[in-house]
Formats: C-alpha cells, sequence, structure tokens
C-alpha cells in the first residue's frame, strides 16, 4: 500500500509541475502587448507603463517563470490588478463559498443519481428505466447556466419560493444557507445526476448477471438483500470515480453558476478576472483548481484500492 | 510493397479485435437507420443543421436590424418568437446563432480530429515519443475542459475564430487518447506484426492498418466533442469571450437576455432551447454510432 502511494505521488509531480507552466503561459497567448491591452487604448503611456511593470512583462519570460515558480514555493501567486491584494488571499478567501456549493451539489448528485441508476438497472427496459436514461439525456444537453436562468424565473420569481441569487453564509443562518444552495446546487448537479445515474446504471446491470448474483437468488435470498450485500459494494466504484471527475466538473461549473446566481465564490472571482483581464487572478485560478483536481484524483486511485482490493496486487490503475 | 494481403484480411482476425465489422456497406446503414435513439438523433440535429444553412431562407428579418417601436414583442405573426430589448427577431436571430454555433463547433471537430489524429498515432505507434506527448497531453487534461478554454479565450480575445483555438486546445488531448489507445491495441495485432516482420514501413502501416481501425471511435467521440462544443462556445459567449455581439450566438443572445429575466423570460429561453436540442440530438448521433460501430465502448462510456 505504501509503495503503491509512492508511486501514484511521483507520476503527479510532472503533471503538477507541467500544469503550473501551463498556467504561468496563459498570458503569453495575449496577441500584441497584454499591458496595451490591459491599459485600454486610450490609457498613458505613464499607466500603460505601471500595467507593465505590474504584470512583470518588462522581464523576460524565463525570468517571470522563475519567480512564478519561487513565488509558488512561498504559496504566493502573484498580486491582482484591479483587487489591490494578493491572489492567494483572494482565492483563499472564497474557495470555501465554492467548495460549499461543490460540496452541495456533489451530495445531490450521488444522493440522486445513484438510488435513480440501481432503480433502472432493476426495472430495466420498463418505462421507469427510459424516463432515467431520458433524465440523464436531458442532464447532458442542457446548459447549466441556462438551466440555472430558467429556475430563477420559475422559483425565484414566478413561484418566489427560494431565494433567486445570492449566498447567506452558514453560519449566518443554516436554513437560509441551505435555501440559497438549492437552485445553484440544481443547476450544477443535473448533469452529474444523469452521468452518474448511466454508470450506476451499467455497472448495476453487469453486476445482477454475475454468478454469485444468481446464486445468492437461487439459494433464496430476497432481492433487496442481494443488492444490499453484494451490488451496492460494486456499484461503490463507479461511484468514486465519478466523485473524482465530477467535481473538476462542479468546480469549473462554478464559474458560470456562480455569475447567474451572484454567489461570491472562486468562480464569479474567476468570472469577473476575465472580464476585466486580471490575468494574474486567472492564472491563479487555474492553477489552483488544477491542483485541486490532480489530488483529488490521486485520492480517488487510492480509495480503489481499498475498495476492491484487486487493484493493489495488480500494481497500477 | 511485400504486405501479405492474406494476414490483412484473414477473418479470424478481424473478428478478434478490429472495430469495424468487416460487413460494412449496406448493413451498417441498415442497423443505424433501425436503431431509434440514432434516428431521433439525425432528425434533431438535421432540424438545426437547416436553420444554420438556410437562415437567409427561413429570417424573416435582418438578424441585426433593431427596432425601438418594436421592442419585448411577445411572439405574433410578424415577430414568430417576439423581439428583443433592441427590438431585433428573435427567430432571425436563432437561424443565424444557429449558423455560427453549428459553424464553430464543426470547426472544433475539424480541428480537433485532424490534431488529435496526428497526435494519438505519434505517441501510440513511436513509443520514444508516447511519453512526452501523453505528459503535455495528461497536464492538459489535469485542467477542467471548460475553465482552460476560457482562459485561453480570454488571453487570445472575444471571436469566433479563439473560441475554436481555446475549444479544440481542449479537447484536442481527449481525442488524441482515444487514438493512442487502439493504436496500442492494434499494433499488437498478429496481422500488423505481420506487416512490420515482412518490411512494411511505418507510414504504410499506419495508414493502411492503424487508421481505419481507429476510425470507429474517433467519429463516436468527435460527435460528443461536437455537443461539447455547442455547449461549451455558449458557455464562452455568455461570459463574453465568445463571439461579440451584436452578431448573434445562442450564447450572446441569452447572456442579453438575463438582465430581463422577470420582464421578458423569452429573450433567454429559445436560444437555450435551441442548445440543448443541438446537443441532445448530437448526443443521441454519438450514442447510436457507438453502439453500432463500437460496441466495445458501450459500457465504457459515460
Amino acid at each position: 500500500m505504501a509503495e503503491l502511494i509512492l508511486r501514484r505521488l511521483l507520476s503527479a509531480v510532472p503533471v503538477l509541475l507541467l500544469v503550473t507552466l501551463i498556467s504561468a503561459s496563459i498570458m503569453q497567448l495575449v496577441p500584441g502587448d497584454p499591458a496595451l491591452v490591459i491599459a485600454g487604448t486610450n490609457a498613458s503611456d505613464a499607466e500603460v507603463q505601471q500595467v507593465r511593470r505590474a504584470l512583470g512583462l518588462d522581464r523576460s519570460f524565463g525570468v517571470r517563470l522563475l519567480e512564478w515558480y519561487s513565488g509558488l514555493l512561498r504559496g504566493d501567486l502573484g498580486q491582482s490588478l484591479l483587487l489591490n491584494r494578493s491572489v492567494t488571499d483572494a482565492i483563499l478567501e472564497r474557495l470555501p463559498v465554492t467548495l460549499a456549493l461543490a460540496g452541495f451539489a456533489l451530495a445531490l448528485t450521488v444522493a440522486i443519481g445513484v438510488p435513480i441508476g440501481v432503480i433502472a438497472a432493476l426495472k430495466a427496459n420498463t418505462v421507469i428505466d427510459q424516463a432515467v436514461l431520458v433524465v440523464a439525456l436531458i442532464g447532458v444537453s442542457v446548459p447549466n447556466f441556462w438551466l440555472g436562468l430558467m429556475l430563477i424565473v420559475f422559483f425565484g420569481v414566478w413561484f418566489d419560493v427560494l431565494p433567486a441569487g445570492g449566498y447567506t453564509p452558514f453560519a449566518d443562518s443554516p436554513l437560509q444557507w441551505v435555501r440559497s444552495l438549492i437552485l445553484p446546487g440544481i443547476s450544477l448537479a443535473l448533469l452529474q445526476i444523469g452521468l452518474l445515474a448511466r454508470i450506476t446504471r451499467a455497472t448495476m446491470l453487469e453486476v445482477l448477471r454475475q454468478d454469485y448474483v444468481r446464486t445468492a437468488r437461487a439459494k433464496g435470498l430476497p432481492l433487496r438483500m442481494v443488492v444490499g450485500q453484494h451490488a451496492l459494494r460494486n456499484v461503490m466504484v463507479p461511484v468514486v470515480t465519478v466523485i473524482g471527475i465530477s467535481f473538476g466538473l462542479l468546480l469549473s461549473g462554478s464559474v458560470v453558476i456562480e455569475t447567474v446566481y451572484s454567489i461570491p465564490g472562486m468562480g464569479r472571482l474567476l468570472a469577473t478576472a476575465i472580464f476585466s483581464r486580471d490575468y494574474p487572478v486567472i492564472q491563479g485560478g487555474l492553477l489552483v483548481t488544477a491542483t485541486v483536481l490532480v489530488l483529488l484524483n490521486l485520492v480517488v486511485d487510492l480509495l480503489y484500492a481499498v475498495i476492491d482490493p484487486r487493484i493493489k496486487h495488480d500494481g497500477r490503475s | 510493397m511485400a504486405v501479405p494481403e492474406a494476414a490483412t484480411t484473414a477473418p479470424g482476425s478481424v473478428a478478434a479485435g478490429a472495430p469495424i465489422p468487416s460487413a460494412v456497406g449496406r448493413s451498417l446503414w441498415r442497423r443505424l437507420f433501425g436503431h431509434k435513439l440514432f434516428v431521433t438523433g439525425i432528425i434533431l440535429f438535421g432540424v438545426v443543421l437547416a436553420m444554420a444553412l438556410f437562415a437567409d431562407l427561413l429570417a424573416t428579418a435582418a438578424p441585426e436590424k433593431m427596432n425601438v417601436r418594436a421592442r419585448f414583442r411577445t411572439p405574433e405573426w410578424q415577430f414568430l418568437l417576439g423581439t428583443d430589448n433592441y427590438g431585433r427577431d428573435i427567430w432571425s436571430r436563432l437561424m443565424y446563432g444557429a449558423r455560427l454555433s453549428l459553424s464553430i463547433g464543426f470547426a472544433v471537430v475539424l480541428v480537433t480530429g485532424v490534431a488529435g489524429t496526428l497526435i494519438g498515432l505519434l505517441a501510440g505507434y513511436f513509443k520514444r515519443l508516447d511519453g512526452p506527448l501523453m505528459r503535455f497531453m495528461d497536464a492538459l487534461m489535469a485542467f477542467p475542459a471548460i475553465l482552460l478554454a476560457i482562459a485561453i479565450a480570454s488571453a487570445l480575445g472575444p471571436s469566433a475564430i479563439n473560441a475554436v483555438l481555446a475549444l479544440s486546445a481542449v479537447y484536442t488531448p481527449r481525442t488524441a487518447r482515444i487514438v493512442r489507445g487502439t493504436v496500442l491495441v492494434v499494433r499488437e495485432m498478429d496481422y500488423v506484426q505481420a506487416a512490420v516482420a515482412s518490411g512494411a514501413r511505418d507510414g504504410w502501416i499506419i495508414w493502411r492498418h492503424i487508421l481505419p481501425n481507429s476510425l470507429a471511435p474517433l467519429i463516436v467521440q468527435l460527435t460528443f466533442i461536437f455537443a461539447y462544443a455547442v455547449l461549451a462556445e455558449s458557455i464562452l459567449s455568455f461570459l463574453g469571450v465568445g463571439p461579440p455581439p451584436p452578431t448573434p450566438s445562442w450564447g450572446n443572445m441569452i447572456a442579453e437576455g438575463q438582465a430581463y429575466l422577470r420582464e421578458a423570460p423569452l429573450l433567454a429561453l429559445f436560444p437555450g432551447i435551441a442548445i440543448a436540442l443541438t446537443a441532445m440530438g448530437l448526443n443521441l448521433l454519438g450514442d447510436g454510432l457507438r453502439d453500432v460501430l463500437d460496441p466495445r465502448l458501450r459500457v465504457q462510456h459515460g
């Protein structure tokens, strides 16, 4: 086990190094002089110079890369151009809100996706099964930000039962906190619910065909017990996979959903930064999200070994 | 060219692992059009494609023509889907939006298909290139797709071409990985080994054996990428880093409609439905193609 952990940790190192390099290179893609683009066409020479110095563009890319990496070692992601503070502080301040939203959406995903996937498999090729597949299809086809807007119109404006936007911290009022997360949570989760339901259904169908399930049924064990004791453990593997993939999609989806619902999280910070071309914040946000994902995938890989002992001997996954 | 024809066409080896069934041709079409989901997908996508192709005929007004005296009209005969905050005809904007969205989606498919195939072939076939190429692809894939696309598009500046570049950069690694996967399997096949042993050149083997076998999973993947690209383009436009207004794209129509959500929800409603139907059609097409062309992928794909 220790060897597996070590090997996976080591394999993440080159990917993380490249991730930091790609994040640092985003500003290189700006055509022409980024300082001029950011300061605007009617800025004075002095203003452009100031932006240039703030971005480090008066130094070569190589020097800036060195500074970027030495900053990373100290947890310093540079200075925001507009917020007048460090990128690290801005992200750390908003990250908890985004994690709360993504966590809430993930909870919805698992709480809805797994049961409907299991039910669809048990009722394979019935109307119920078809309905679940249709929900899954809608999930992968509807743009989440548009779904968010439509939910606002429905539940926030017409029926006026849930807040149409804004965020209440948990410490202020747990009830309002949940209420403020329901609509954005659903907007974010629908896609993941569909994906998870499909994978759960497929895995469940696979498991139900296995000999040991037939044996259990043959010796008279009720279906409920068979599912609970044998099948669900196998369903856990795709669930864990999806949690790994989903969390990344939920984090990146927060950029639009937090904008739609005016939630002061990292996603909205990034959306604002994109709008105002605050590249240090964009690079920092990109790096933090990707790093969280790489580490999460690592945890998921290791979780496999716990759930499915066969992987441990296999050595790689 | 000393390629043993017998080895390449031996029925046993084809049945063993080649993704494309040997009896291609008419039976393939029959199976595709007997597949309900595929047919539904074709119809949905066909409608949107017709909107894009015949936008000039279907539009009842110039898509960018403003009319201050006809703002926020509800649907009526003159304005089939009503008008927006500038008095522009939503129906007509929707038609031209289809043209822009599908063009961007198709361009992404094209770029991704070519670049992904090239990288996948190189990485899968030449062992020495595999490590560096795929590490880089892994790193690109470590970012959430839409976030990286947003960052790239925001650096390049808002335009349709830049949206295509940003989305292609994001989806190419996913295509490359699929092609590489097939190459690794096919390369070990007996008939390919036989071709290697008989001295066939790399280029010939790739062209004659590897590429055709990679085609089925590639087509399936590209259909899904088309759907992702249409959805992602709408997100880029919504955030203001896609094709800029006043040129109508479904995403920037929703973005403009957001400000009038309370008074005129129809502004945001219609383009969203158009995006959803397009993505749904493409997803169904992808599902159908996968079932028919490449049944082995059935369980793997989520």
